[in-house]
C-alpha cells in the first residue's frame, strides 16, 4: 500500500490556517514509508474549496494541516481522507512524526523560545 | 512540561499584585507576545475562547496560536512596526473546535521603564454577538439612526454601507438640520475604523488662528502663550475618523494645509519642522454651495476635488416624500416615551398644519416642534394650540395635499418627485397648476403633473414653448416631462 499525504505549507512550516495556504506539498510515500515522489503544488490563490479539490485529484490519503474549518473537515473525512489538523511547527518534523505514528491532532512541533532563549520541549 | 513563570506587578499598590489573577479578569481575550511575536501569556478568557493553553503555547509563534486570517495576510504587529501606537483590524480566526468566526484584533506596544518596546498586547474581542445584533438592526428604511422611506432616502441607505466599508473621503451636503453630523457618525460607526476614535471639528466655530492649531497641534513655544504642545485633533483622530464640519468655513490658509494632508497623509504641527505620519479618514460636510464658493475665489478648486471622492447629498425634508409624517411619529414615538405622556397623536388639524408646513430647518426643526408640542400639550392629543406660534405666521405653506390625512402611508411616496416638482408645488399662483381646477384625493404626483402639462399645451394649442411658460418650467424641462409621462402632442 502507497500513502499519498498533503500538507499547506507556509515557507518550511505547516500553514497556520487550511483555507489561507497557497503552497500544498504533495508526498508519495512507499510501504516502508520512503518518500518516492514529492511535488509542490502552487495554487493563484487561497481558497478552501480548490484545496478540497485538490485533494480529491491527487488521491490524496492524509492531510495534515494547521487549522481547518469543521465544514471542510467534515467534508474530507467524509471523502475517506485521514486528517490530523491544529499542527504547527515545520512540515519535515510534522512527516517524521507521522512516520513513526507519533503525530496528533493539536501537536506544536515548532521551536519555543521567549526573548531569543530557547525553551524546553514539553 | 514547560515550566511557566509567576509574573508580577510591582508598585501598583502596596504589595505585588499576581499579573495571571489581574489579566485574567479582564473580559477580553488577551495574549501577551514578546518582541519576536512569540506567546508569553494567555489569559482565561482567551484559552476559552480558542481551545488554546497557555502551557502549550508559551514560546510559541503567535500566528500558530492565534490562527486568524489577519495573521497570515496582514500580521498587526508587523503593520505597526515600530510606531508606538495601537492598531486594530477586523479578520477572523479558527479555534480548536474548529469554528470560525470573527474578531477584532487590536495591537498595541508593550513600553519598559526606559521607553523600549520589549513586547506586544494583542486582545481579540469575539464578534459573533455584535454581528448577530448588526444584522438585526439592519431594518428596512433606515441606517444607523437616520430615518426615511422616501426614494431620495432610500438610495441614500442603499449606498451608506458601501461607503462606510471603504476608506474614500467623504463630502456630505445638504441644507441645514439634514442630518449630515448623524450620517457622518452613521458612517464612522459601521466602518473598519469603529473601535478607533471620531473626532469632530467644526470650522466655523473658531478664529483661524486658534482653529490651525487645534486641528494640526502645536509644539512647545510655537506662538505666544504655547507653554506646552498639543498633539491636534488630526493625531487624536489616528486609526479614526475626522469629521469636518462646516469645512465651507475652513480659511484659505488651512485650506492649503490640509489639501498637503490630503495628499501625504503627513501633518505638520505648528512651530514644528517634524511631520507625522497619520492614518486617518476624512468626511467633511457643509451647507453651503462649495461649487459657487470656487468660482467667487473662496474656496480652493484642488481641495474640493480631493474632498469631492463620493459626495452623499442630503435632500431636504420638503423633498422627502412621505418622509414628514413618518418623522413626526416617530419623534412625537420618542418625546412621549421619554417626558412619560399618555398623549394618543396629532389632532387632525395639527397634523394639516404640520404636514404643510416647509420646515426650512429641515429634521432639526420638525425634531423641535414636536418637542415642543409634547411639552406643552395638556390633553390627550396634540392641538393645533399646542404647535409653537410662529408655525402660523408664516405665508409660505405648502397650499394643497391636504390629502394626507385621508391616505394610508404608503401613498405619500410619489415617483417623480426632483427639485422642479416641488418648485410648482410651492407656487402659488394657479398659472403655475397650469389651468387644472382640483385635485382629486386618490391623485398621485405625477398624475397631477401629466393633467397639468396636458392643459398647458392644450391651451398653447401644442407649442411647447407657450406650454412651458404657462407651466413656470424650462423648455428643455417640459421636454422631459413630455417623454417622462408619454405624452404624444
Amino acid at each position: 500500500m502507497t500513502y499519498k499525504l498533503s500538507i499547506p505549507v507556509l515557507q518550511e512550516n505547516i500553514a497556520p490556517r487550511f483555507d489561507m495556504a497557497t503552497e500544498v506539498f504533495i508526498i508519495l510515500l512507499s510501504d516502508e514509508m520512503e518518500v518516492k515522489e514529492k511535488k509542490t503544488i502552487v495554487l493563484p490563490r487561497s481558497s478552501s474549496d480548490e484545496l478540497c479539490h485538490l485533494m480529491l485529484s491527487e488521491n490524496i490519503t492524509t492531510l495534515i494541516c494547521g487549522a481547518i474549518e469543521d465544514e471542510y473537515y467534515q467534508f474530507l473525512k467524509w471523502k475517506h481522507i485521514e486528517i490530523i489538523d491544529s499542527i504547527a511547527g515545520s512540515w519535515m518534523d510534522a512527516l517524521e512524526r507521522w512516520k513513526n505514528n507519533m503525530l496528533n491532532f493539536g501537536d506544536i512541533l515548532s521551536d519555543r523560545m521567549v526573548e531569543g532563549k530557547y525553551i524546553k520541549m514539553p | 512540561m514547560v515550566r511557566l513563570p509567576n509574573p508580577q506587578i510591582d508598585s501598583l499598590l502596596g504589595n505585588p499584585l499576581d499579573f495571571i489573577h489581574f489579566v485574567d479578569e479582564i473580559p477580553v481575550g488577551i495574549l501577551v507576545l514578546d518582541r519576536d511575536r512569540r506567546v508569553v501569556h494567555l489569559n482565561k478568557f482567551f484559552e476559552a475562547l480558542s481551545g488554546m493553553r497557555i502551557d502549550k503555547a508559551y514560546g510559541v509563534e503567535c500566528h500558530n496560536i492565534l490562527r486568524s486570517a489577519a495573521c497570515v495576510n496582514n500580521c498587526p504587529v508587523l503593520t505597526m512596526g515600530s510606531e508606538n501606537r495601537s492598531i486594530s483590524c477586523k479578520s477572523d480566526m479558527i479555534n480548536m473546535d474548529r469554528q470560525k468566526f470573527p474578531i477584532r484584533i487590536t495591537v498595541a506596544s508593550i513600553i519598559d521603564i526606559n521607553g523600549k518596546t520589549t513586547g506586544f498586547l494583542e486582545t481579540v474581542l469575539d464578534m459573533r454577538m455584535v454581528e448577530k445584533l448588526d444584522q438585526r438592526q439592519s431594518v428596512a428604511y433606515s441606517f444607523a439612526n437616520i430615518i426615511g422611506r422616501s426614494p431620495q432616502m432610500e438610495k441614500i441607505f442603499q449606498t451608506l454601507p458601501i461607503l462606510a466599508q471603504s476608506d474614500a473621503s467623504i463630502l456630505i451636503t445638504g441644507e441645514t438640520g439634514t442630518g449630515k453630523d448623524l450620517v457622518a457618525e452613521a458612517m464612522h460607526q459601521t466602518s473598519e475604523r469603529e473601535a478607533s476614535p471620531f473626532i469632530k471639528i467644526n470650522c466655523g466655530a473658531l478664529p483661524e488662528t486658534l482653529l490651525e492649531s487645534e486641528i494640526f497641534g502645536h509644539e512647545k513655544g510655537a506662538f505666544t502663550g504655547a507653554e506646552g504642545s498639543k498633539p491636534g485633533r488630526f493625531k487624536l483622530a489616528h486609526n479614526g475618523t475626522i469629521f469636518l464640519t462646516e469645512i465651507g468655513d475652513l480659511p484659505l490658509a488651512l485650506q492649503v494645509k490640509l489639501l498637503t494632508f490630503l495628499d501625504d497623509k503627513i501633518i505638520f504641527p505648528l512651530g514644528s519642522t517634524r511631520g507625522f505620519n497619520v492614518n486617518v479618514r476624512m468626511i467633511a460636510a457643509t451647507n453651503r454651495n462649495l461649487e459657487e464658493m470656487v468660482l467667487e475665489g473662496t474656496f480652493r478648486k484642488d481641495l474640493l476635488f480631493r474632498l469631492n471622492v463620493a459626495r452623499i447629498h442630503l435632500p431636504p425634508l420638503r423633498e422627502r416624500e412621505g418622509d414628514i409624517r413618518l418623522l413626526l411619529d416617530h419623534f412625537f414615538t420618542h418625546y412621549q416615551r421619554q417626558l412619560n405622556k399618555s398623549i394618543k397623536g396629532f389632532s387632525k388639524e395639527a397634523l394639516v398644519k404640520l404636514m404643510n408646513y416647509h420646515y426650512d430647518g429641515n429634521i432639526r426643526e420638525l425634531k423641535n416642534i414636536v418637542e415642543y408640542a409634547v411639552n406643552v400639550s395638556k390633553t390627550s392629543m396634540i392641538e393645533q394650540e399646542d404647535l409653537p406660534a410662529y408655525l402660523f405666521d408664516s405665508i409660505e405653506e405648502r397650499s394643497f395635499f391636504p390629502t394626507y390625512l385621508t391616505k394610508s402611508k404608503t401613498d405619500y411616496r410619489t415617483d417623480a418627485a426632483d427639485s422642479t416638482d416641488r418648485d410648482l408645488l410651492s407656487g402659488s399662483s394657479h398659472k403655475s397648476l397650469g389651468g387644472i381646477d382640483e385635485i382629486k384625493s386618490d391623485e398621485t404626483w405625477p398624475s397631477v403633473q401629466r393633467r397639468m402639462i396636458l392643459n398647458a399645451l392644450r391651451q398653447a394649442n401644442g407649442r411647447k414653448s407657450k406650454a412651458a411658460k404657462i407651466l413656470g418650467m424650462g423648455r428643455s424641462t417640459l421636454w422631459r416631462k413630455i417623454k417622462q409621462y408619454k405624452i404624444d402632442p
